[in-house]
């Protein structure tokens, strides 16, 4: 009942992009399922909020979205935040699907900056808001070269990046957006999230979908493929640490978020996952920051 | 199999026949040499006689409109040079040769460090071990004369002798056995050219490289080559060995060019 009405007065069509554009889509993320990791360009539409917040992720969640999925929307590990509440309203008024915050109840999580720390399933699709889907972009602006490199995998220069870290920093500095291989071909952007959550994205049973909207690419990493965060043999890989807990759930093991108290230099750490952050304090957890 | 006489017999590069033009424009016209090992070849004439369009057809930068180049392989193969793939062609353009252009910008990434700079080639055929990658970096800055505490400064801070060095390292670390070389010492004092100059006969004395030179100063020429081929639009007038054509040039053109020279 309720679904009705919302769908029809707006006047827009399920999911608000028509369906020839969805198909045109999904053709997109078909190619891109097939081929892990790379970069398939799709007629990017005009989205009703502006490129950056996520008008590649929407228009991925309009393609594959039915009438029983149950969506989930993240910015920055946080489903409260304005980014995440407008998309989440956007898609429960355009396609009157069910939403929520709960990580596992959730079958399309969109997200922007952070992988769940829960450990997503393989009936879930997870999809990225990306900004920059090249990650040869910052050392290689010719898009012509760029592609080149790609089809030979002519990836050296990302090395380069890496030993330029190493010489000025004494280890690797890049903490997000770190560059990855997948399926050992294609060398692939993460889209902004945090280096911490890179190891998420290696046999993930989850769908991967990546959509950037502005520079109209879509690219994917099916379930259980190889991903590899790229490193040196003296210099591992290595994900960031913190010496503080979670102040809230006292949660050791998640992504912290430090955020400023008062005007006097105070601060607490706490988990950027709200969802997961919430979890730990029902079921008793408790920080000692509060 | 080929015995081992036939591979010493062999050149290291051939051209035949290489004609490049631009529309109705000549770039360079049936241009034909073997290049030996160790061996040095300049390449000299005034400015628009094709020198530049010549090099980048030998280095398979650019496509000529006809003609065959054939170099001959670490394993003694014969490559048809143009027939490669984009590939093979880099892989040869990063590990077995070198290019080294007039202007360092050309050459270098200016936005990263002089060590990134050395040690990207490395990187670019399967280097993984970043110690390893430094002391290569260090030894070979050390042996074109930088300072090494200027490592992990940019190019762009330095002075156009030390970003030429900081580019002949580039392209020496991966122990290339071809490298050409497009006005090397081309807008340097004459003092830092001097030096440079030094280090590059050094260089390819002491690695038995080959080299294809091109230059229009025929000091460099004289100082660097073995052998000198002349060009004049787009053909070559006059080659033999340096000193051959330089003390006793035949053709008029190059007789002129030599007579340009002041004469001390």
């Amino acid at each position: 009942m309720t679904q009705a009405r919302t769908m029809t007065d707006g006047g827009y069509n399920f999911a608000y992009l028509d369906e020839q554009t969805k198909r045109m889509i999904r053709r997109a993320i078909l190619k891109a399922v097939a081929i892990p990791g790379h970069q398939v360009p799709f007629g990017s539409r005009e989205m009703p909020l502006p490129y950056g917040w996520g008008t590649g992720g929407i228009q991925v969640t309009a393609s594959i979205i039915g009438l029983a999925d149950v969506l989930k929307v993240i910015d920055q590990g946080a489903d409260d935040t304005t980014n995440a509440v407008s998309i989440r309203r956007f898609f429960a008024r355009t396609a009157g699907v069910a939403t929520t915050q709960a990580t596992e109840a959730a079958t399309i999580i969109q997200t922007r900056h952070r992988i769940p720390e829960t450990v997503l399933k393989d009936d879930q699709i997870i999809v990225y808001q990306v900004p920059i889907p090249e990650p040869l972009r910052w050392l290689e602006p010719r898009e012509a070269e760029t592609r080149k490199m790609h089809g030979l995998a002519d990836y050296g220069v990302m090395h380069v990046k890496l030993y330029e870290d190493i010489a000025t920093y004494g280890h690797i500095e890049t903490s997000y957006d770190y560059p990855v291989l997948v399926n050992g071909r294609y060398l692939t952007a993460p889209s902004p999230i945090p280096k911490f959550d890179n190891p998420k994205m290696h046999e993930m049973a989850a769908l991967q979908l990546f959509g950037a909207g502005r520079e109209k690419r879509i690219y994917a990493i099916p379930p259980y493929t190889r991903v590899e965060s790229l490193d040196f043999e003296d210099h591992p890989f290595a994900a960031q640490t913190w010496d503080a807990r979670c102040a809230i759930c006292g949660a050791g093991d998640s992504f912290l978020d430090e955020v400023i108290t008062d005007d006097h230099g105070g601060s607490m750490f706490v988990c950027s996952d709200t969802d997961h952050c919430g979890r730990r304090v029902a079921d008793g957890h408790r920080g000692d920051g509060e | 199999m080929m015995d081992g006489a036939a591979i010493l017999d062999a050149p290291l590069l051939s051209a035949r026949g290489i004609t490049h033009s631009y529309g109705a424009r000549i770039g360079c016209r049936d241009i034909d040499f073997d290049l030996w090992p160790g061996e040095v070849l300049g390449v000299v004439g005034e400015s628009g006689s094709g020198k530049t369009t010549l090099l980048n057809c030998l280095s398979a930068q650019m496509m000529p409109s006809s003609g065959k180049l054939t170099y001959r392989l670490r394993t003694g193969d014969q490559a048809d040079v143009y027939a490669l793939t984009e590939a093979e062609r880099r892989m040869l353009m990063r590990t077995d040769w070198g290019f080294v252009h007039q202007n360092p910008r050309d050459g270098l990434r200016m936005g990263v460090s002089a060590g990134a700079n050395v040690g990207e080639r490395l990187m670019a055929v399967g280097a993984r071990h970043y110690g390893a990658i430094r002391d290569q970096v260090t030894d070979w800055l050390g042996r074109v004369e930088m300072d090494l505490e200027r490592i992990d400064d940019l190019p762009s801070q330095f002075s156009g002798g030390m970003q030429q060095r900081v580019q002949i390292a580039r392209n020496l670390v991966s122990g290339p056995r071809l490298v050409f070389m497009d006005e090397p010492t081309g807008g340097l004092d004459v003092s830092v050219q001097a030096r440079l100059l030094d280090l590059l006969r050094g260089l390819t004395n002491d690695l038995g490289l080959s080299a294809v030179i091109v230059t229009h100063d025929l000091a460099v020429a004289r100082l660097l080559s073995h052998r000198l081929m002349v060009m004049r639009r787009g053909e070559v007038v006059e080659q033999g060995l340096t000193d051959q054509v330089l003390d006793d040039p035949q053709h008029a053109y190059t007789q002129l060019l030599v007579s340009s020279v002041l004469q001390t």
